[in-house]
């Protein structure tokens, strides 16, 4: 009986951790329809490309070599060659899910953290370039930064984040800051793109072509972000889980929805119109608002919480703007700034597992880390290669130029 | 005969066209275009920036009438589309050397 009952544990579990993978996995779509919809037509082939080009790379790369850099405890073995089928059997501590399920949850997280990169560096970016880029940081960058955090393992020896206070449960940091962390450091070597600013410097409007996709993939996105959240309880065959999992669900639904209203309302009051990107953003402020801890606050802190992302995002646009950070979807924004303040809200409900200087220097550590690295690779790959396509190829869209295709093809025979 | 080219609002093109029919117009040419006058454009904010629209969506209409119904035509575009403010377009009326219908080979006024 009471075998019985651990093997329904073992598969329930398993099916929830699969099902919130799928979940994540379809965030993908979500990030691809949101850049599809806010940058140019001209652009739109060349997003989709890289869209659906760094997830694949991502799950190969992460299966090589990311996975066990990560998860491996020190130990490197390529090809998930220590995954065994049976969670049971195979491990020292008999999992109650699947190792197998647990690489699948794991793997769209960092396709997550790159799909961040995609659309701060578009409409300018070589696809080649970005692509080279992507294998770096799904191989190796991320997986450096994600075992410190959640592989437990210590910095260079140097110190263990867990130690100091470091709390991150769905990834904040780990994942949205990181990826736009990448971002940065990309944008930074690319350059604004052309038209971006005025002779004198000012911040000039380059709208996006299709505002409906861009809904859809926030949608998609809000989604996915179930089963990031609900997922990172990593378990729900208990009374315990299963209360902890409904709890993620409710808090990160409600701090979408607070973000959405908080940025509504600051875009109407800044700019004396609703503007709906500024809303779309400010909903996926929400959830990397309260990804770093879901499961502590009440719905009404969440929703406050998310609102608090929601107004900052919008103020961490404009600034970026003027910083000349050409980032065409505000993707800095939303999982940088934002997933930083994402890391320093966990103690205020979560002071057991974490305390601000925890999360301060657990930060620092990803972003130096994160920023450095990609720098490094940026750059090489600028120097070896190029990452800008000319400005004649840049105005006449970066779907011809690279891709040789257009999105809405007219007057072809 | 006269070509005459209107440039009105968009909002205005039911009026004009139920105008037209009413006093016995049978055919016009309607093509949506963008352009400025008096009007000019205006400036809008997307997030946070300013972006210029320097073009305003207008509608062109064009007829093909006699001599002796261009007053009366030109009296019922003016009416259907005045709203009386700057923006509401302007009438252009040129000497048209030929028509003919392609079905039948009729020319001149029997053609129109």
């Amino acid at each position: 009986m009471e075998n019985q009952i651990f093997e329904l544990q073992y598969a329930l579990d398993t099916f929830y951790f699969l099902i919130c993978g799928a979940f994540v996995m379809w965030m993908a779509a979500g990030f691809a329809m949101l850049e599809a919809g806010l940058v140019r037509s001209k652009n739109t082939t060349e997003i989709l490309t890289k869209n659906v080009a760094l997830y694949a790379v991502a799950c190969t790369m992460y299966m090589i070599c990311g996975y066990s850099i990560m998860y491996g405890g020190g130990e490197f073995s390529a090809f998930l060659s220590g995954i065994v089928a049976d969670g049971v059997a195979g491990a020292e501590e008999p999992a109650t899910y699947a190792p197998s399920a647990d690489f699948f949850f794991q793997v769209v997280f960092v396709a997550t953290a790159m799909s961040i990169v995609s659309g701060a560096v578009a409409e300018r970016m070589k696809l080649w370039a970005f692509l080279a880029f992507a294998v770096v940081m799904t191989g190796f960058i991320y997986p450096m930064e994600g075992a410190w955090t959640w592989g437990g393992q210590a910095v260079f020896g140097m110190y263990t984040l867990g130690d100091l206070g470091f709390s991150d449960f769905a990834g904040s940091g780990i994942v949205h800051m990181a990826g736009a962390a990448a971002a940065l450091a990309g944008v930074i070597l690319l350059g604004a793109r052309d038209g971006k600013y005025t002779s004198d410097g000012k911040p000039k409007a380059i709208p996006g072509a299709n505002l409906p996709l861009a809904t859809l993939g926030t949608f998609i996105l809000w989604l996915g972000w179930f089963g990031f959240n609900g997922g990172s309880v990593l378990a729900t065959a208990s009374v315990e889980s299963a209360n902890s999992v409904a709890v993620v669900f409710m808090n990160t639904n409600a701090a979408a929805a607070g973000g959405l209203i908080a940025a509504l309302v600051v875009a109407r009051i800044l700019f004396g119109k609703a503007d709906l990107t500024m809303a779309l953003n400010g909903a996926l402020a929400g959830l990397v608002a309260i990804t770093a801890e879901p499961s502590t606050p009440t719905p009404a802190l969440a929703t406050l919480f998310g609102a608090a992302g929601g107004v900052l995002v919008v103020f961490s646009i404009l600034t970026l703007d003027k910083m000349k950070i050409d980032d065409p979807v505000g993707a800095i924004s939303v999982h940088g700034v934002v997933g930083l303040l994402g890391l320093l809200l966990v103690p205020v409900t979560n002071g057991e597992n974490a305390s601000f200087s925890g999360q301060l220097i657990g930060a620092a550590t990803i972003f130096v880390w994160v920023f450095v690295t990609s720098f490094i690779v940026w750059f090489a790959l600028k120097t070896i290669m190029g990452i800008r396509v000319s400005p004649e190829e840049e105005f006449e869209g970066v779907d011809m130029s690279e891709c040789g295709m257009e999105a809405y093809p007219e007057f072809t025979n | 005969m006269k070509l005459i080219t209107a440039i009105i609002k968009p909002f205005k093109i039911d009026d004009v066209r139920d105008s037209l029919s009413g006093i016995g117009i049978q055919g016009m040419t309607v093509t949506e275009v963008k352009g400025f006058g008096r009007q000019k454009g205006h400036t809008e904010l997307y997030r946070g920036a300013e972006y210029n629209v320097d073009f305003m969506p207008k509608i062109k209409i064009e007829v093909a009438v006699s001599d002796a119904i261009l007053d009366q035509t030109l009296e019922v575009i003016t009416e259907s589309a005045n709203n009386g403010k700057v923006g509401d377009g302007k009438i252009f009326v040129t000497e048209l050397n030929q028509v003919i219908r392609i079905r039948t080979g009729e020319t001149g006024e029997e053609a129109i």
